[in-house]
């Protein structure tokens, strides 16, 4: 008969009804996100930066514009560049996350937020100063350490540069596996923190002590 | 100085008149209390169907949101009750535009031509006991000629706009409505033969048990045929956002769309209360002397939500399924309610020409029987009407390939 579906039909969207709405309620409430997320504010831990520019060499889009001058001591006494401008202009990124998994100081982190809606396309260009003041909620992304911590980037405190952790060694052994890729770990962690938690330790004390290649350079 | 309303007066009967007439006549002349009276009233009508459209149109938001399984507008006031108000407000700032070729005049009267039947259709619904406006002996009537305004009303927006999908969609609702005029005039005839008068107040208080009882079929096919005249949306033809972009009303702007959409959802709740009227028995119910307008807007408000539910419900038919559906599908089943209907009504009235409760009883038995059966037969016989079309077999494209 004609009207049995539509009698079906009826009694579908009334039990639809009856259900809980999918609905979330983006400022009172927010849906969970991942620690890997990769959000627009940048967190970029000046005291690691050297200031080598891989992450601008990296850009796909070459948004990242760093200006660097000699440092006034020497490098040989672990001084590094002195950093005049890091602007990285967001309206273009597209947050591809590769000028993260460039840095080899494990400097610059992806950002957990999203909410960076501006009025001009000039306020869309994050300079130097802010990316100092902006609160550090790094995101996990390309960080194992970070994740393997258990960080909530949106629920967490934010973090200083000395608890971020490197990414380890057998870390990259276990991911590049067959590379055998002689790549020495630079840890300024080893230095003089008592602070460090015990979680990024443990990767630490794996890391072999340098065998000062940075210096070799510099020389 | 005191004046007395003849009981030759046609609002003699109407309670709330008379009271705000003997009021205001101790401080006017009678003339003028007379029409001051009727202003009264006339604004609580103009008023209580806009504010109702407004309410209603927030109403079935937020219903069929949660059909959805959504929320629906929530943000503006308590549970967004405000949110008409919003939606007002940003309507009246809106540029009000007039297309270039528009009939001018014409295109500024549709508005107000859309909005004046359904504020008309409440002259005649008693809210409670004597409490119509107007209580006319050919009140049936009344609301089926008023309703018929809308039609040249839909055909002037789509005339005047200078637009084809307004012409598009004017046809279309022309078409609709004229179409269901005929099973909805019929199926409210099977009432009239019951309540054996044209009266509102006589049919409600013919109604000792609701008339959706004793009449189904004529309720089905009066709920069918008004939500399709109402260009509700399993009929929506006229108005399809899809196809048309939106039909007759796609060039206004500004008041006059707020004008329109207030017309669109102040029908569904005058409809209702029509509906009600003549088949929901109307304000009666328990202590309904006092109560009588909270049954009445209960019963209103349950039919509302029929309205949202079947619009949250179903798709868009297609113009020749809707047109078969009306020709096809309901003036015969109303055609047999209506010589049902008159059968019984021969072989069971007494000899005063009137029916008791018992008669309607068995009337409603027989009725559902004959619901049913009809139902059944003719819902089997249009089954081939309403299918897909079929592809087109038999022409491939290199038949028609360019040599």
């Amino acid at each position: 008969m004609y009207g049995i579906a539509m009698a079906k039909g009826l009694l579908v969207t009334l039990k639809n009804m009856t259900k809980k709405p999918f609905t979330v309620q983006y400022p009172e409430e927010r849906v969970k996100q991942h620690p890997r997320f990769r959000g627009e504010e940048f967190v970029w831990y000046e005291e690691r930066c050297t200031g080598c520019a891989s992450c601008a060499k990296y850009c796909p889009l070459g948004i990242i514009k760093i200006v660097t001058k000699p440092s006034e001591t020497a490098p040989a006494q672990g001084d590094k560049y002195k950093l005049e401008l890091f602007d990285i202009s967001i309206n273009r990124c597209m947050f591809c996350g590769l000028c993260v998994e460039a840095c080899p100081y494990d400097a610059l982190f992806m950002g957990s937020g999203f909410e960076q809606g501006q009025y001009s396309r000039k306020k869309m260009v994050i300079d130097i100063d802010h990316l100092r003041q902006a609160d550090k909620h790094p995101s996990t992304f390309f960080r194992p350490q970070l994740e393997d911590s258990g960080y909530d980037p949106r629920g967490g405190r934010p973090l200083h540069w000395q608890e971020v952790g490197r990414e380890s060694w057998q870390w990259h052994q276990r991911e590049k596996a067959g590379m055998n890729i002689a790549r020495p770990v630079p840890s300024d962690l080893l230095s003089d923190d008592p602070q460090v938690d015990s979680s990024f330790v443990e990767d630490s004390e794996v890391a072999t002590p340098p065998p000062s290649t940075t210096t070799e350079e510099a020389e | 100085m005191s004046c007395v309303l003849g009981p030759d007066n046609i609002l003699h009967d109407t309670l709330l008149f008379r009271v705000i007439y003997d009021f205001v006549g101790h401080l006017l002349p009678c003339w003028l209390s007379y029409i001051v009276a009727g202003g009264v009233i006339m604004m609580l009508l103009v008023n209580g169907v806009l504010m109702g459209a407004g309410l209603f149109s927030w109403v079935e938001r937020r219903l069929i949101g949660r059909f959805h399984n959504r929320i629906g507008p929530n943000r503006w006031g308590p549970f967004g009750m405000l949110q008409p108000m919003a939606d007002v407000v940003k309507l009246i700032f809106k540029e009000d535009l007039t297309p270039a070729g528009a009939d001018r005049i014409v295109f500024m009267i549709v508005p107000v031509a859309m909005l004046a039947p359904v504020v008309l259709m409440m002259a005649v619904v008693p809210f409670a006991k004597d409490t119509a406006l107007a209580n006319l002996n050919v009140g049936v009537l009344y609301v089926l000629a008023v309703t018929s305004i809308t039609s040249v009303a839909i055909f002037m927006a789509g005339w005047a706009s200078n637009n084809r999908y307004a012409m598009f969609g004017a046809s279309r609702g022309v078409a609709i409505l004229i179409s269901y005029e005929v099973p909805v005039v019929m199926s409210l005839l099977g009432v009239v033969l019951v309540a054996g008068s044209m009266s509102m107040a006589d049919v409600v208080s013919a109604q000792t048990i609701p008339f959706l009882l004793v009449q189904p079929l004529a309720f089905f096919v009066f709920f069918v045929g008004t939500s399709a005249e109402l260009n509700r949306t399993p009929f929506d033809l006229a108005e399809a956002e899809s196809e048309i972009i939106a039909g007759y009303h796609i060039e206004y702007s500004g008041v006059k769309f707020a004008l329109i959409q207030a017309a669109e959802f102040g029908a569904v709740l005058t409809s209702s209360a029509v509906m009600v009227t003549l088949f929901l028995s109307g304000w009666s119910g328990p202590l309904s002397s006092y109560l009588g307008w909270v049954w009445f807007l209960m019963k209103i408000g349950v039919l509302a939500f029929v309205f949202s539910w079947v619009r949250a419900t179903f798709p868009r038919l297609r113009i020749d399924q809707l047109l078969a559906f009306a020709w096809k599908f309901l003036l015969p089943i109303s055609i047999i309610n209506l010589f049902a209907t008159a059968l019984e009504v021969y072989f069971l009235r007494d000899g005063a020409g009137t029916l008791d409760t018992t008669d309607l009883w068995i009337m409603a038995g027989i009725n559902f029987g004959v619901a049913f059966g009809s139902l059944l037969i003719f819902g089997t016989l249009i089954k081939e009407k309403v299918r897909p079309a079929r592809p087109i077999t038999g022409v491939t494209l290199s038949s028609i390939e360019v040599s």
